[in-house]
């Protein structure tokens, strides 16, 4: 697990340093785009990845001390976070789409640095989209995971695919620690009104 | 698999580091920052959230020292990647640009010309590529 985790680091390593090039390129496009992201979803959606870690280390717990009504419960709080961490993020993209900010044919952008922005705006989607993707198969595994644990499937000698999986959670939440400053509060102090 | 079984207390401290440390990345976010120090600081923010997620949620604090052989090789080749990708693109600049390594063109930065600076630019080159593409 960790060595597909160290592939994961890599992986997104790539897209973070096409990130920084182009916030190296276009500076003001990318504080403008940032600008436009909802701080408050962005940041409600850290706070709930965070809480959502804490329940899968207590389900990783709760399995090593053999409690399995524990272990599911926290599982399914776990995926309850997740889920509320997509839903959060579906209504973000949602106004982007309201307010064309999504690349492409109809994207709209008012100021001079609008071709700029929207580089700014096909990097959060490449971005984000793929850490959803993240979410998405994270959820899945805890499906399974919570399935197994109902089976009995687990011991406190053996929960390695809980721990796994807890492992690839907390992976997934490493990520949006470092794709929450990066994209929502680029250059955030010159643009209060 | 019988690892090392943390204490709640740890779990819970290392839960409210990390609500605190989104509060100051967002804090520090809207502070002006002398010499453009608004970026080293969120990361620094986001390296110590995450050491704290991967010592304390992931165990890597009670691992064996193969994981975190494996754990440091990761960051080791994404610090090689960027280290790498931005000495060359970061110092391209610096002996080519006209007027040498002082003239405003070639200073890279990674927050952009100050407010004051921002008009100059509405007025100048992005002229006519502000309307909406075809």
């Amino acid at each position: 697990m960790w060595l597909f985790l160290v592939t994961e680091v890599m992986f997104f390593g790539g897209m973070l340093a096409a990130y920084m090039l182009y916030r190296i390129w276009y500076p003001v496009a990318w504080a403008d785009g940032s600008n436009e992201l909802n701080i408050v979803m962005g940041g409600v959606n850290t706070a709930v990845l965070i809480f959502s870690s804490l329940t899968m280390a207590m389900a990783v717990r709760s399995a090593q001390t053999g409690r399995r009504n524990a272990t599911m419960i926290f599982l399914v709080l776990t995926m309850l976070l997740g889920l509320t961490f997509l839903v959060i993020k579906f209504f973000e993209y949602k106004e982007k789409f309201e307010l064309n900010h999504v690349p492409g044919p109809n994207f709209r952008f008012e100021g001079p640095e609008a071709p700029h922005v929207q580089i700014f705006f096909s990097v959060y989607f490449a971005l984000t989209g793929v850490h959803a993707l993240h979410m998405v198969i994270g959820f899945t595994l805890l499906s399974v995971i919570l399935w197994m644990t109902y089976k009995n499937r687990f011991s406190p000698e053996w929960y390695t695919p809980i721990e796994l999986a807890g492992l690839y959670w907390h992976f997934v939440d490493i990520v949006w620690i470092f794709l929450f400053p990066l994209l929502y509060l680029v250059d955030r102090s010159h643009h209060i009104v | 698999m019988s690892g090392h079984i943390s204490p709640k207390s740890t779990y819970y401290a290392v839960f409210g580091a990390l609500m605190v440390g989104t509060a100051l990345t967002v804090a520090a976010a809207f502070v002006d920052f002398p010499f453009q120090m608004n970026f080293p600081i969120a990361m620094a923010i986001a390296v110590t959230k995450a050491t704290l997620v991967i010592l304390f949620f992931m165990h890597v604090k009670y691992g064996s020292k193969l994981t975190k052989l494996i754990v440091g090789t990761a960051f080791f080749f994404l610090g090689i990647l960027l280290t790498l990708t931005f000495s060359d693109y970061l110092s391209r600049g610096w002996f080519t640009a006209p007027g040498g390594s002082t003239s405003p063109g070639s200073i890279l930065s990674l927050t952009g010309p100050p407010a004051a600076g921002r008009p100059e630019l509405q007025g100048g080159q992005g002229e006519g590529q502000n309307t909406s593409p075809k």
